[in-house]
């Protein structure tokens, strides 16, 4: 077989197994859903991921020994990764072919000559290893998940394309899943999926940090394409359909050739080989970095996370909406690890995990946070999926004991994730005199966050005059009530000695009391009754509270919710507790 | 080709061409008056609303009403129960399609308590199909959390189906507008309703669960789950919507579960010593007949639920559920 058939089937059978594993990243038992299928896989591979963290925490997260081998290898036999495994580069490479395939020869080969700014992707690496690896106070950040492309594919596929097909079919997840600002993750995908229109692999060998790392450690490849014998007519055949735009015509740019293969298969003169010798027409092995360029990007790379850090989000100035799935590292410590690959937020049961935007800092672009409004329900008290799915460990696997603070985590207390608030300005019988409690009801925790304390309040125009009364009713001189406006079983009426009675129904003009609670003494014609509605008011017991946002995301006040989840308590930082015990802090 | 011709057309040309702008005019002319809206859009359109959802029920026997089992094991104590109102041929007829709605209100381990218990759940399922040869058992409900952990948690998606039953998951096409006739809550609200459209017989299984809003959740606040929508504004009238629902669903049977009662903390639960073992199990033609019996492994009585008195107003059912002639027995 030819080595192109061959390394076709590798990109099928990879790109494929790269949109399965997404696929089953999908909670359940099903041979279709999660059940231990390895679906970090290609992240693990990855070794920008690798040596992003590596950088950023320093230390490697041992799943992510994955990158070692492909490492390994890429120094051995050059930018294999990018033709053979890649499912980005493999999309690209299809739709670079769809594109160009009905031009001519010269055509092609013009499209895939060599540009001067295919350099650009090394200064996107060398700016993002900057950051990665710039001493300040409070860490280095790690945005590659920006432009990695197996991040980006990752989080293309989980929060776009596959909830998009979901939306219109019904069959991956019983209910739609929903997705905050999908659209500008929708936007980079499809940039990088039309670029291939105006130049083949257009990501591959201008953008990409992955390739542009590939490019650098694979320079010293063993196994190398270039000309194997001299016959050379020079025709350019073998860049009709070069994917790296390396140029194998003429001195071959090796840290640009992404190993496809096709100009050994296109040269008419077998002039072309993958051999252990140099290639005899020459060949430049460095990527082409510019000193100026190597400034320029290392000089922004050292000032933009800097400046993005002027606003003090992560001191005094933090948002406190951003609440982060339970087990999520201190807010410095999680921004050195998330790739904001959006496994998280694809596996999380109850899509209450969804990509941040740019509130708290450009930062935050895509990384999980909490949105009590949106998904079926709160985080859910039993499930620590988020955990164990986290490539990097930004969130850390915790057990079910260590999240509700059972067994040996009794002493700390469970994970919170932030406290519960109650906006009195908006909930019902605080703000409106009306019973509610759906937030107590449904709190999960035992015993319950939320607790109530029992009210009387008049009610609006309550203050009505005996006409007549009997041990069971009262008729009044005002015969303006609405029928059965006070039998929903929480309203009272009060009389001027202090007794209080269920009313049980009204009419226009007459309170009728609930039997099991008569008058003792039959008020007076003349004297005055109070009608009282009895509320119970929410209350949160702070030290109770985990911040999981049931009672925010079933509170009935639609709009902006009546009680809401904030920052303030939550477990992963200490300097947020507003509780002088810290009991729930963890060292 | 001199400048003339190339200006000039031939007769064949002139032809091809008016006829497709012909066709293009009959096009744009004909789709014009196919979409022609003279009125513009109506204010806010309900769409079909429906009245009533089917009536479950069977015919009265008297005596044969409701029964009160005591005994710790579930399946022992519910397979007594439905004897004792004459087994489960009465109510499932061979070849009927059957819907149970069990409380899996909530993500939460059989162990808590907080949903109905899977095995009880799954040997009525068993019953209808073994011993009144149902054709097809359908479990549903539309839970307060995700529906899918709801299921899986609560151990009733696991015991039900294999027990034979289908797991029905709700769609946003399952839910019908309701305007119960003489409901004041239940006007122009998405109901659970499609799946009752399809099927001959209802049961409705709870726990005797503790409710800090109303007092108790039972076989009738059991109902809640076949509302959608926002439904959770309907708690500022706890005490109407419990009546309106056990007005408007007639089930064949309600199975109220008192094996363990939970007590406090209700109704989600959360720890085991939330729960108290009462071992009591009711089976009831009428849910409200169950409640009134059933607040009593709470310590409440009809009084201290109002819902109770205002469901017998509405004909839902009788809350003296002595004058049913209650059939108790024990399993020792």
């Amino acid at each position: 077989m030819r080595i192109v058939t061959v390394r076709r089937i590798s990109q099928f059978f990879f790109f494929t197994m790269f949109l399965w594993f997404c696929l089953v990243t999908t909670i359940g038992e099903e041979w279709w859903q999660l059940r231990g299928w390895p679906v970090n896989l290609f992240l693990q591979l990855d070794p920008l991921v690798a040596i992003g963290t590596a950088l950023t925490t320093h230390s490697l997260y041992w799943p992510l020994l994955w990158a070692l081998p492909v490492i390994a290898i890429t120094i051995i036999l050059g930018r294999f990764f990018c033709s053979w495994v890649c499912p980005f580069g493999s999309m690209h490479h299809f739709v670079g072919f769809l594109a160009f395939r009905k031009k001519g020869p010269p055509e092609k080969v013009k499209a895939n000559r060599y540009r001067k700014g295919q350099c650009l992707k090394y200064f996107v690496l060398i700016f993002f290893l900057v950051i990665a690896a710039l001493p300040l106070a409070k860490g280095p950040g790690l945005q590659i998940g920006l432009l990695d492309p197996i991040s980006l594919m990752s989080r293309s596929v989980n929060l776009v394309l596959l909830p998009v097909i979901d939306s219109l079919t019904d069959i991956i997840s019983v209910s739609a899943r929903f997705y905050e600002g999908a659209g500008l993750i929708l936007a980079v995908f499809l940039a990088a999926v039309f670029l291939n229109l105006l130049i083949p692999r257009f990501y591959c060998r201008f953008i990409c940090p992955l390739g542009a790392l590939f490019g650098i450690i694979g320079r010293f490849a063993i196994w190398r394409i270039g000309k194997k014998k001299v016959g050379c007519p020079d025709c350019k055949q073998c860049e009709k359909a070069c994917q790296g735009g390396c140029t194998p015509s003429g001195k071959i740019r090796i840290s640009e050739c992404v190993l496809c293969f096709n100009c050994l298969q296109d040269c008419p003169h077998e002039t072309i080989g993958y051999q252990t010798r140099s290639s005899l027409a020459g060949e430049i092995t460095n990527p082409d970095i510019t000193r100026r360029g190597f400034l320029l990007s290392a000089v922004s790379g050292f000032f933009v996370l800097p400046a993005l850090r002027l606003g003090n989000a992560l001191g005094s100035n933090f948002y406190y909406r951003l609440i982060r799935p339970p087990g999520a590292l201190p807010e410095d410590e999680f921004l050195k690890r998330c790739i904001k690959c959006g496994q998280c937020m694809r596996i999380c049961p109850t899509n209450v995990i969804q990509p941040g935007g740019l509130q708290p800092g450009f930062e935050n672009l895509w990384t999980p946070v909490l949105n009590m409004r949106i998904g079926s329900s709160g985080c859910q008290l039993n499930c620590t999926a988020c955990g164990y799915i986290c490539p990097t460990s930004a969130i850390r696997p915790i057990s079910l004991s260590e999240k509700l603070g059972l067994d040996e985590f009794a002493q700390a207390g469970p994970v919170k994730m932030g406290t519960a608030f109650v906006d009195r300005s908006r909930c019902l019988p605080w703000a409106i005199d009306k019973p509610c409690i759906v937030c107590q009801e449904n709190c999960p925790v035992s015993p319950k966050a939320i607790y109530t304390r029992t009210s009387f309040g008049t009610v609006r125009d309550g203050i009505l005059t005996i006409k007549k009364a009997d041990t069971d009713i009262i008729e009044t001189i005002e015969n303006q009530l609405l029928l059965e406006q006070f039998a929903t079983g929480d309203y009272y009426c009060l009389l001027e000695d202090g007794q209080r009675r269920k009313i049980e129904t009204n009419t226009e003009n007459a309170i009728v009391v609930s039997p099991a609670g008569l008058f003792e003494k039959i008020p007076v014609e003349g004297e005055k009754i109070e009608i009282q509605v009895r509320l119970q008011r929410p209350y949160v017991d702070i030290q109770r509270c985990i911040g999981c946002g049931v009672c925010e995301h079933e509170c009935p006040v639609s709009g902006r919710r009546a009680i809401r989840v904030s920052a303030e308590g939550e477990t992963r930082s200490r300097h947020k507790s507003i509780s002088p015990k810290g009991q729930y802090l963890q060292e | 080709m001199t400048e003339d011709e190339r200006n000039n057309i031939t007769r064949r040309d002139f032809i091809r061409r008016t006829a497709k702008a012909g066709v293009s005019l009959a096009v744009a002319g004909g789709a014009s008056y196919l979409l022609y809206d003279s009125a513009g859009p109506k204010a806010v359109s309900m769409g079909e609303v429906i009245e009533k959802l089917p009536d479950f029920s069977i015919p009265h026997r008297e005596g044969q009403v409701i029964s009160i089992v005591k005994g710790a094991d579930r399946v022992d104590t519910v397979n007594r129960a439905i004897d004792l109102l004459g087994g489960i041929e009465r109510f499932v007829k061979p070849g009927e399609k059957v819907l149970i709605k069990p409380n899996v209100a909530f993500a939460s381990p059989p162990i808590l308590g907080a949903t109905a218990n899977p095995q009880l759940v799954a040997e009525v399922v068993r019953l209808c199909y073994r011993r009144a040869k149902a054709g097809q058992v359908i479990v549903t409900d539309n839970p307060i959390n995700d529906p899918e952990s709801c299921f899986r948690l609560s151990g009733i998606g696991k015991s039900a189906s294999q027990a034979g039953a289908k797991i029905l998951l709700p769609k946003d096409s399952y839910f019908r507008t309701v305007s119960l006739v003489g409901g004041r809550l239940i006007k122009n609200w998405p109901v659970f309703a499609a799946p009752l459209e399809k099927v001959d017989k209802l049961i409705g299984i709870a726990p005797v669960k503790d409710h800090h809003r109303s007092g108790a959740s039972m076989a009738m606040k059991n109902w809640y789950g076949l509302l959608g929508g926002r439904r959770n504004i309907f708690h500022q009238d706890i005490n109407t919507i419990i009546a309106e629902l056990a007005i408007m669903v007639k089930a064949t049977l309600v199975i109220l579960d008192g094996t363990q009662v939970m007590i406090t903390n209700g109704p989600t639960g959360g720890a085991a010593s939330d729960l108290q073992r009462k071992n009591t199990l009711i089976a009831s033609c009428n849910d409200v007949a169950a409640d009134a019996y059933g607040c009593s492994l709470l310590n409440l009585t009809v009084a201290d639920l109002p819902y109770l008195d205002k469901a017998r107003k509405g004909g839902a059912g009788t809350t003296d559920f002595e004058s049913l002639k209650p059939i108790f027995a024990s399993i020792s």
